[in-house]
């Protein structure tokens, strides 16, 4: 194995998800040069490193939304639950009710607060329409701490809330689907001090339910809510860690350099 | 920058701006000229083919008229001045109502187009005797002009006293409906499929280019293509709707493939990430979420594309619908033509009521595409939605 995984701290039979060897092309440009690390189950691993590293590349691998990139192609291999979500009898729509995501730019559907927490559950049967769907739509509000902002409206578009409530709105759509992983990729890179505030706040509520992944530019963030911490640079796994070591006594020079803010 | 006052460089500047504007404004002015022209000359022209003049007379349902000598239904003294396309239609008038057999009845019935053309003042081949006896019913108030009701529920006849739109009218209405059967649903779904689906190779980009070519190909060409496909190989009836329908399908369908595609392009990919991140097939997040939003800009595409099949004329001279159709068609297996058609061939009739029926005719024309323009940008005004 090549030197990222010694620095591996879950060992992979704790791994909810296992990559290995990941190396990903988009045409001719290789982006990931073989990448392996484990992420623990009901923890919050936090991808850090500048622009380009493919932090975001390797969180869109989970849950394959690179699919929809043309030229994009991989190798190794990146499991699930003991399963290779790449191998040829994966479903890709079923991995993704199992695998959520938050994108970067708040993106509700542009329809009613109540029809963008409903219309997953719907097309998936969790629930039909009526008092279940109701209370199921309730449910997600209140765990995505917005039931109490958006009671009285839900028959309200959703794009017309402020873009933290819209990004929360996000979270709540996603959960509604019962996701085991929801991977984040810069969540509040558009928002506000005080909407990133309650967006963390979230993410340490959610992580007793979920397993998180989140990409974030922001080093504060990644200290204050993730577990682990992986430092990426140029398409290379550098250091990964727990949360504390990484913040505290990084092992690789690279590491504390983009930490400490002397380049990146 | 040490001299902020004006130096003659740069007052030569301005006036450059200032001559620059003005040739700006010359260039709209000189348009908007051109357009108030078009539109007057239109009004006048198309204007007096509202008014028809009508005389009135008493009719008498005889035994002779039934058989066919219907001008003895009114009195010699105003045959010449009624339309003798009105009186042909009195024997088929007593075929449908018998009980009217040995009846009288004072009627305001269409007169010829001579006495029309000669109370509007136009130059008029009516007799001198016939004039003065115009002259005496109009001041005893049993000859005038009225609304023209003909011009719209009468098709196509020789005679342009009655003379009207109406079977154009339905043979639009048939090519229209037919075109926007065929095109709308194969347009967008080959817009959502090369959008949405195809990969980027050679063969996909060959077709793209092919499409973009076709909404350059001159009309005519289509018209050649319909013939040659539909009538000559699928042996579809010559000028029928079906025909003209599929051949201006044909020409519709670039437009309409290339406004669905920038409605589909202009939708971020933010909304199908996010159908997708929460478990939808790519077909579910295209059927309930990308398509939705897209269609505004989907149907005023449509809308002006189906606007513009509906002004052609020349493919379908090619498959036959320019046809002199007095009936309006029954289905779309029938012989028709089209307003478009209808103008035209009234366009190269001498008589001076068909160069008022052409001028009403183009009128009605553009009110119906000008209406349609104005409901492509309702539309769009309406649904215009930020994100």
């Amino acid at each position: 194995m090549n030197e990222a995984s010694s620095a591996e701290p879950v060992s992979s039979a704790d791994a909810m998800i296992g990559i290995d060897g990941l190396r990903l092309w988009y045409g001719d440009h290789e982006v990931l040069h073989g990448v392996s690390l484990g992420i623990r189950e009901r923890h919050v691993t936090a991808f850090i490193g500048p622009s380009g590293c493919g932090k975001s590349t390797l969180l869109r691998c989970v849950n394959r939304m690179n699919d929809r990139i043309q030229g994009c192609r991989l190798e190794g291999s990146v499991m699930l639950d003991g399963t290779d979500i790449y191998a040829p009898d994966v479903d890709v729509v079923q991995l993704r009710t199992r695998v959520g995501m938050v994108f970067q730019k708040p993106n509700p559907f542009p329809k009613t607060i109540y029809e963008n927490i409903a219309y997953a559950p719907r097309i998936h049967g969790i629930a039909r329409n009526g008092v279940a769907m109701d209370e199921l739509v309730e449910n997600c509000l209140h765990r995505a701490g917005l039931w109490e902002e958006v009671k009285d409206k839900l028959q309200q578009p959703g794009t017309a809330l402020s873009g933290g409530q819209q990004q929360r709105l996000c979270i709540a759509r996603t959960i509604a689907v019962r996701p085991e992983v929801i991977l984040m990729d810069e969540p509040c890179s558009a928002l506000d001090p005080i909407a990133t505030a309650k967006i963390e706040e979230l993410i340490d509520e959610l992580k007793n339910e979920f397993t998180i992944v989140i990409v974030t530019h922001n080093m504060q963030q990644a200290a204050r809510v993730s577990d682990y911490t992986a430092f990426f640079y140029l398409g290379d796994l550098i250091e990964y860690a727990d949360t504390s070591t990484i913040f505290t006594a990084p092992n690789k020079t690279q590491t504390e350099d983009y930490i400490t803010g002397r380049f990146g | 920058m040490n001299n902020i006052k004006t130096s003659s460089a740069i007052r030569r500047r301005y006036r450059a701006d200032g001559r620059f504007k003005v040739y700006c404004l010359a260039a709209v002015l000189f348009a908007l000229l051109f357009l108030v022209f078009f539109f007057s000359d239109l009004m006048t022209r198309g204007w007096p083919a509202l008014l028809q003049a009508e005389v009135q007379a008493d009719i008498h349902y005889s035994e002779v008229v039934a058989e066919g000598r219907y001008r003895k239904a009114i009195d010699k003294s105003l045959r010449p001045l009624v339309s003798r396309g009105w009186l042909r239609t009195l024997p088929l008038y007593l075929e449908d109502h018998p009980q009217k057999m040995g009846s009288r009845e004072e009627l305001w019935v269409i007169a010829s187009s001579a006495v029309d053309q000669y109370l509007k003042g136009h130059s008029s081949k009516l007799k001198l005797r016939h004039r003065k006896l115009v002259d005496k019913l109009k001041s005893e108030g049993r000859i005038k002009l009225a609304f023209n009701t003909g011009l719209f529920t009468r098709g196509d006849s020789k005679m342009p006293e009655i003379a009207g739109i109406r079977s154009a009218v339905v043979g639009t209405l048939y090519v229209l409906f037919l075109t926007m059967i065929f095109a709308l649903p194969t347009g967008i779904m080959t817009a959502i499929y090369l959008e949405e689906f195809a990969p980027d190779n050679r063969f996909i980009r060959l077709i793209e280019l092919n499409i973009n070519n076709l909404a350059a190909i001159p009309s005519i060409m289509f018209g050649l293509l319909g013939l040659a496909i539909f009538i000559n190989f699928f042996g579809v009836p010559r000028s029928s709707a079906l025909a003209g329908g599929l051949t201006l399908a044909l020409m519709t369908l670039p437009v309409v493939v290339i406004s669905a595609r920038a409605a589909l392009k202009a939708i971020p990919d933010s909304i199908r990430e996010g159908a997708l991140g929460v478990g939808a097939s790519p077909w579910q997040s295209i059927w309930h979420h990308v398509l939705p939003l897209a269609m505004p800009g989907i149907m005023t595409g449509s809308i002006i594309g189906l606007a513009q099949a509906m002004g052609e004329t020349a493919p379908l001279i090619i498959v036959g619908m320019i046809a002199y159709i007095p009936d309006s068609p029954d289905g779309i297996l029938d012989a028709a033509t089209v307003l478009p058609a209808q103008i035209y061939t009234w366009a190269g009739e001498p008589m001076r009521a068909y160069a008022e029926r052409t001028a009403a005719g183009i009128l009605v024309l553009l009110a119906v595409l000008l209406s349609m323009n104005a409901l492509a940008i309702g539309l769009r005004r309406h649904f215009e939605r930020r994100w």
